[in-house]
């Protein structure tokens, strides 16, 4: 019972490294995860290129294009404000710390953004 | 050249409280740091936000934490050499390390403890040609003397505090004061933000938005800066003197790297069941910088690490002396500065 509770609460998410390589990982609904401890958990971005600020949209270092069609939370002042300092953005540039795992992002399409040199 | 102890590469939390431990022990810290101020990634990313995990405090600003270590740390004396980066380590006969940093000023210590977080932060550079060449010679990252741009027209790109802060700063002395930015709103503290519109307003900042820098022109040295109006995509030129892009630091690991100590993610590897020492006998990794097996990057882990290293650096530099550990309610704290606290004595008394 428990543990297809459990199994239910993943979703599929397809994430395009910087090297150009596609993953396809389960994320967690019910961990109270975003994007970019997903992309962590997974090691798909070296420790310390991605995450730097802990996920309080203040570097950037998690940006990624959204490349799916979903329909996506608003961006907050903060996300917002911080996009318009970083650089590499395209219109659908998102910081991945500003998103969180919820049903609504099955099937969700990304690719992290270049590390800022 | 700079002679102590322990010799810390980085100046935060963990670092900070390695001055401490090690004053314990009688032995002498000075340390190194690229940031102009004291505190790692508290002062510089967050020193306004609160830390709930800090044993002992059930809340407390980073900023303050990091006044607390400064004041905790004062009566050992710490040296500093800030706004500078360790750059080269050269291990001499006898063990010792001679460490130089980027403005050549030379440190020697027996123990070198790298506390170095994320890595030394460095500005975060725009994508621009020809940028590199410019650098020096017209583009600057940090304002360090805020002089050399008396009478200057000067360009300031950013949207945060600092750009904020310098544009308000510079209309007073430069001959004229650009800033851009990509969007209408400034993100910032509210009074910085109402000065520069007050500045606006009065014709002492020449404010461009929402607008970026897209290229560089000069000959020699930098000229003219063109700006792209993002809302129109119309590119104007803009005869400057100097342009500084304030778009924050990142952390890089830096020159550290090539020091010929093993690297993982990122990150030191040292010995975690026992001192913290890396694969080179006397250089040792504390705090966010270095990995083992279940590293987590918290300052209550740091500055248990540091304590351990100064244990450890205290056998390396007395090898013939036996160091029994002592409470600090039991043994208080003497300083090098000759202050002394202690607990108050309990009184002997009969009650009749
Ligand atoms: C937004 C945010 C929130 C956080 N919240 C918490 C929390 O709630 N609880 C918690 O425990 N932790 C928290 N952290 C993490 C915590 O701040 C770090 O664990 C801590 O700062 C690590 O301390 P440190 O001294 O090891 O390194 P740092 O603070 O990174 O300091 C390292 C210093 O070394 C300097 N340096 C590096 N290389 C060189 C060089 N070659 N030459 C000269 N200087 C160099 C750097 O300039 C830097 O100042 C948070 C971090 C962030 C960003
Ligand atoms: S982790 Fe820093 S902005 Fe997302």
């Amino acid at each position: 019972m428990i543990q297809l509770q459990i199994g239910m609460s993943d979703i599929k998410i397809k994430i395009i490294d910087r090297e150009g390589v596609s993953h396809e990982v389960d994320a967690p609904t019910d961990m109270n995860m975003n994007l970019m401890e997903v992309v962590r958990s997974y090691e798909l971005a070296p420790e310390g290129t991605i995450g730097i600020c802990g996920g309080m949209a203040m570097c950037a270092s998690c940006q990624c294009y959204v490349q799916s069609d979903h329909e996506l939370p608003e961006m907050s002042d903060d996300e917002e404000a911080m996009l318009s300092e970083a650089f590499n953005v395209k219109d659908n540039s998102r910081l991945g710390c500003q998103l969180h795992i919820t049903e609504d992002l099955d099937g969700l399409q990304v690719e992290l953004a270049p590390e800022e040199a | 050249m700079i002679k102590t102890d322990i010799l810390i590469i980085g100046a935060g939390p963990t670092g900070l409280f390695a001055v401490f431990e090690a004053g314990l022990l009688q032995l002498k810290c000075h340390l190194i740091d690229a940031l102009p101020q004291a505190g790692g990634q508290c002062s510089e990313i967050y020193p306004k936000k609160p830390i709930y995990d800090i044993p002992g405090f059930p809340e407390v600003l980073a900023g303050d934490l990091v006044d607390n270590l400064m004041e905790q740390i004062k009566p050992f004396q710490p040296g500093f050499t800030l706004g500078e980066r360790a750059e080269t380590i050269e291990k001499l006969e006898d063990g010792s390390f001679i460490v130089t940093t980027n403005k050549g000023t030379k440190h020697h210590a027996p123990v070198v403890a790298i506390a170095g977080g994320l890595g030394s932060f460095e500005p975060r550079k725009p994508l621009l040609e020809n940028l590199e060449k410019y650098e020096d010679n017209g583009v600057a990252y940090m304002i360090k003397e805020p002089e050399i741009y008396r009478n200057k027209k000067v360009l300031i790109a950013g949207g945060g505090d600092s750009a904020l802060d310098w544009s308000i700063f510079l209309a007073d002395i430069a001959k004229e004061v650009t800033l851009v930015h990509r969007r209408n709103e400034f993100r910032g503290a509210l009074d910085s933000v109402e000065k520069v519109q007050q500045l606006k307003n009065e014709g002492k900042i020449n404010l461009i938005t929402p607008a970026e820098v897209v290229a560089l022109k000069g000959e020699n040295r930098l000229e003219k800066v063109t700006v792209k109006d993002t809302s129109t995509s119309e590119e104007t030129d803009v005869e400057v003197d100097d342009f500084i892009p304030l778009f924050g630091l990142s952390p890089k690991l830096g020159p550290i790297s090539n020091w010929g100590l093993e690297i993982e993610k990122n990150a030191i590897k040292v010995d975690n069941t026992y001192d913290y020492q890396t694969n080179i006998p006397g250089i040792y990794a504390i705090g966010d910088v270095n990995t083992y097996p279940g590293k987590l990057k918290l300052i209550l882990c740091g500055f248990h690490e540091a304590t351990l290293m100064c244990q450890s650096a205290y056998q390396r530099i007395n090898p013939d002396k036996k160091y029994v550990m002592k409470y600090t309610t039991v043994g208080g704290v003497t300083g090098f500065d000759g202050s002394k606290k202690e607990a108050p004595k309990a009184v002997v008394k009969a009650i009749d």
